[in-house]
């Protein structure tokens, strides 16, 4: 029995006796190079928890790590500190041959000379698996990823979005416990970027293997993702559901990174039963939930383009309000784009949907008022 | 004129190549059939019998060549793959220096660099004498005019002509293509057979072609470095053109050369060829 066998085995058993386990923990995992002789750290103390059958996606700007600590799941990179756990079984030292991960790499890395069912094959024969099983499997994944009939086809000879199939059949056919992704979709075009999305994710629910998806494209992330880690500068600064990371961004790059978000500050006027009310400029009120704020202080709140109303008269209710100048109108056809500048000098962005009822049409120059509900805008930590 | 523009590129090409390969050529081809001698000048008679004596009077040569040729290149293989693999895949920022250290024996003379070789491995040279004083080898041990010393000779000639074609190939070898390989429960050595081998045979398959041909066709290693048992069939030409003047079987010689390489590397093209291996490979 090989060592990868007895991993799957007894990983499997482990599942079995436990759903608890999860498919992959990272624990206090840090990189550090040495470039220039100085000590440069790409990954800076990483801990999460991804679970069996989720759609992980570790999203962020270039540099941000995100690549990095997926080759450390994958055993391509060793971490300087901490522990990289699959499925229960410590795995920091085990190479990659010796891990049950597969990753898609950005380019593919298709093996230019062989034909698509031997670089499919690949994986099964080093698995020392029967020819009759590995017959089997190959044409059976050739299957899903819509390639029956290209067996013979050598990998120049396809095209980019047949290439990134290959590149996932060759992967997914091992079925191993959890499958990685780097920026798969980086190199085709948006149609068909959009439609392999779906494609991946109807792969993904098909087959139940845990994706760990590596992306800088917040929208690839928000459509597929189970849950998303948003990585910057070598640590995680928010985990959680795709909805969540959008409706309420933890930290400022959070929000700036995740859609487009306003960031303005206030100071808080006064506390009312759980939440503050924040004064912006002269007549400027804008409340945010939360405890622990004190009178004075100073809070930055974040709110999406699209929550904020724009009236011409002063709106009633228990609304945050603010009132600005129209510095720009730009028509996006579904939409209406404002730029809006406030008292301080801040510029606030608002998306008005193009319906037939709308009754807003500000015009540049224009003083208005904005508005929207007190659970659209979060208080958002330095 | 426009239409014109591409022939117009090969012409400087193909005019040198016409006059100064072809030409000859037909030229040698007319002279192997003749007959006469060089006081009495020669006459074409169109003797093709010169081409089967030839074969008959110079076989042993035929076969030493093509066996020196053969053992010279297998041995330039095994140095030049992991030399090229290292420079490829572990010489960093350093690769251009490492290329150019292989290239420098270049800019010495090929004669002089072998003469030199006559000179450090002599009876009483430079290596032996003082090991001869010491006792570590017997006095009457040598190395030059061996099979070894002109194997040696064209190893060390032509080694540069394998270690280049074959870096090329390496170096293109995508170093994710081998992580894919890893990652897909190759172990290193099977990531190597499997991938990186077979991705580099076109440079393998180079460098016979740049090497296997002027080896066995080479004079000067025997010449220099081997003795009589040595002679090769480059060194038989040689001394049937400049010495015996005996120009037909000179040129028969040299065209049963040029055909038996031809046959010989189409054979091996056919066999090994890129494709066919690469197949075999994938398995």
């Amino acid at each position: 029995m090989t060592d990868i066998q007895a991993g799957t085995e007894a990983a499997a058993a482990a599942a079995s006796t436990s759903a608890q386990v999860p498919a992959i923990e990272l624990d206090g995992v840090v990189k550090e190079y040495v470039a220039h002789g100085e000590v440069v750290q790409a990954v800076k103390g990483v801990t999460l928890t991804i679970t069996e059958g989720e759609f992980f996606s570790l999203l962020g700007p270039s540099g941000c790590g995100k690549t990095t600590t997926m080759r450390m799941i994958a055993g391509f990179e060793d971490p300087s500190r901490g522990t990289v756990r699959l499925h229960g079984q410590d795995v920091t030292d085990v190479p990659p041959n010796k891990r049950d991960v597969n990753m898609v790499f950005q380019s593919y890395a298709l093996f230019p000379h062989m034909n698509v069912w031997e670089n499919v094959a690949f994986g099964l024969r080093r698995k020392k698996i029967g020819e009759a099983e590995i017959k089997r499997r190959v044409g059976e994944m050739l299957e899903i990823v819509a390639l029956t009939g290209r067996e013979k086809r050598r990998p120049r000879e396809m095209s980019g979005g047949q290439q990134q199939r290959v590149a996932l059949a060759r992967a997914l056919v091992n079925k191993p416990r959890a499958l990685l992704l780097d920026e798969p979709l980086g190199a085709l075009d948006l149609k068909l970027r959009q439609a392999m999305q779906i494609e991946l994710k109807r792969i993904q629910r098909e087959v139940g293997i845990t994706f760990v998806y590596v992306t800088h494209d917040q929208s690839e992330a928000l459509t597929m993702s189970d849950r998303i880690a948003v990585m910057n500068d070598g640590l995680v600064e928010q985990l959680a559901s795709p909805r969540e990371i959008y409706e309420s961004p933890s930290t400022a790059f959070v929000a700036g990174f995740i859609g487009t978000s306003n960031l303005l500050s206030g100071t808080v006027d006064r506390i009312v039963s759980g939440s503050a009310v924040l004064r912006l400029g002269q007549e400027g009120r804008v409340l945010v939930a939360g405890d622990g704020f004190q009178v004075a202080d100073p809070v930055a709140v974040t709110v999406r383009p699209e929550k904020i109303t724009i009236s011409t008269e002063e709106p009633t209710g228990d609304l945050s309000v603010v009132p600005g100048i129209v510095s720009e109108v730009v028509y996006l056809g579904l939409y209406n784009s404002y730029a809006v500048s406030l008292a301080d000098g801040a510029e606030v962005t608002v998306f008005q949907q193009n319906a037939l009822d709308s009754t807003s049409t500000a015009e540049r120059g224009d003083a208005v008022w904005l508005s929207w509900q007190p659970r659209h805008s979060y208080a958002i930590g330095s | 004129m426009k239409r014109l523009a591409p022939y117009l590129l090969i012409l400087p090409g193909g005019l040198w190549l016409a006059i100064f390969l072809v030409v000859p050529m037909v030229f040698m081809a007319s002279v192997s059939t003749q007959e006469g001698d060089v006081v009495n000048g020669f006459v074409q008679t169109f003797n093709f019998s010169v081409y089967g004596d030839a074969l008959v009077q110079y076989r042993t040569q035929f076969l030493r060549s093509a066996g020196y040729g053969l053992v010279a290149t297998v041995v330039s293989i095994a140095l030049a793959y992991p030399m090229a693999y290292w420079i490829a895949f572990k010489g960093g920022p350093r690769k251009s220096t490492y290329l150019l250290l292989v290239l420098l024996p270049f800019f010495v003379s090929f004669v002089l660099r072998t003469v030199s070789w006559k000179f450090l491995l002599a009876d009483d040279g430079m290596l032996l004498s003082p090991l001869k004083s010491i006792g570590l080898v017997p006095g009457d041990f040598h190395v030059l005019q061996t099979t070894a010393a002109v194997i040696g000779g064209l190893v060390y000639n032509y080694l540069p002509f394998m270690i280049l074609p074959i870096y090329v190939a390496l170096e293109r070898v995508d170093p994710r293509v081998v992580e894919a390989a890893q990652d897909l429960y190759a172990a290193r050595r099977e990531a190597f057979t499997k991938v990186v081998l077979p991705l580099s045979l076109p440079g393998v398959f180079a460098g016979v072609l740049m090497t296997f041909v002027p080896m066995t066709a080479d004079y000067v290693n025997a010449g220099i470095l081997g003795g009589p048992e040595n002679t090769m069939i480059g060194n038989i030409i040689q001394t049937e053109y400049l010495v015996n003047n005996d120009y037909p079987t000179a040129a028969a010689l040299s065209f049963t050369l040029m055909a038996a390489m031809l046959v010989g590397i189409f054979a091996y093209a056919k066999a090994l060829g890129t494709e066919n291996v690469l197949e075999a490979a994938a398995r």
